[in-house]
């Protein structure tokens, strides 16, 4: 495995590898999204509580659980950067933070939002609210730390660091919703018994949540591509890739 | 088909504004990002197309130097 991986620690291999799936992951996050969408908007059933207020989760729980996810991804990739210094690991780091704190955002944003109608509030200082807005500003701090030092790799250790010490805010925001009363509800499809949600919901639900994770994983291979053309613009293949496009 | 007619789609039970002001807003969160990359891709390419003019005109200022001689070549 290590000798089919190794040649990926050559940014030009990783880039033409990225250039070969991103049309597929395109396709996929289109084609996942409007399904998921329009299924979730239009065909799913009203709740017998919330009305169709509900039909906000099609949008806030796969932005939130993907915005945790692309976090992992980073802390992850931070990790190889600070073991293996392997220089693309290192480039992922500014590739992938800006999509998380769109994910962060735009689960904020629905939840508050479906917070109005429902609990009266648009925003409470409650743990798994909270917890989700310092997810926020981690990413934020990421990013700062990473361009905030005259040489590029300095910044790259600062930012993987940084994004190994905040996976402890990943658990909390999880198990927010048990250790502390909240006003947010309990988890509804990643219990361990059967999901308390029909399946009339669930379908739609998952779909929408296969669409952000390929629209997530899209959106991070257009912007490491950028950053690896960004490093290696001195060289003779990126300007050659450049010229392609 | 959850809803009778499109007024009653559009009017989401009374929720109408909340549904669409948070599909519209996440919208433009995430198709933010994507723009804000495709535009960064083609300031690549600008600045990519800038440093290959900088290396041929240096290379032909220095094949040119070389063909005329500057008075820098050791005398011998």
């Amino acid at each position: 495995m290590w000798r089919w991986l190794h040649p990926y620690a050559k940014p030009e291999a990783t880039y033409n590898l990225l250039q070969k799936f991103l049309p597929w992951f395109v396709a996929l996050t289109l084609v996942t999204l409007v399904t998921g969408v329009i299924w979730g908007l239009a065909f799913a059933p009203g709740d017998y509580q919330q009305g169709d207020s509900y039909r906000i989760i099609f949008l806030h729980v796969p932005a939130a659980v993907f915005s945790m996810g692309a976090y992992m991804g980073m802390a992850i990739m931070g990790a190889v950067a600070l073991i293996w210094q392997i220089k693309t690991a290192e480039w992922s780091i500014p590739a992938i933070a800006p999509v998380g704190a769109a994910l962060t955002i735009v689960a904020l944003l629905t939840g508050a939002i479906w917070g109005k109608p429902m609990w009266g509030t648009w925003w409470v200082w409650d743990a798994r609210l909270t917890s989700e807005l310092i997810l926020l500003f981690l990413y934020v701090g990421v990013m700062a730390l990473y361009f905030a030092f005259d040489d590029a790799r300095t910044g790259a250790k600062a930012a993987a660091i940084l994004s190994l010490v905040g996976v402890i805010n990943l658990p909390i925001i999880h198990f927010s919703v048990e250790w502390w009363n909240t006003l947010h509800q309990g988890a509804t499809i990643t219990k361990f018994e059967r999901p308390s949600i029909a399946t009339s919901m669930l379908i739609p639900l998952v779909i929408c949540l296969v669409g952000f994770a390929f629209l997530t994983v899209s959106l991070v291979i257009m912007r490491l591509k950028n950053e690896i053309l960004r490093h290696e613009l001195h060289r003779p293949w990126a300007q050659q890739k450049l010229e392609q496009d | 088909m959850a809803f009778d007619s499109f007024t009653d789609f559009v009017a989401m039970g009374g929720y109408g504004l909340y549904v669409w002001l948070s599909f519209f807003l996440s919208f433009v969160v995430l198709a933010g990002v994507a723009l804000e990359t495709l535009f960064a891709k083609r300031q690549l390419v600008k600045k990519s197309g800038q440093l290959q003019q900088r290396q041929q005109r240096l290379a032909r200022r220095k094949a040119s130097r070389a063909a005329v001689g500057d008075g820098n070549e050791s005398k011998t």
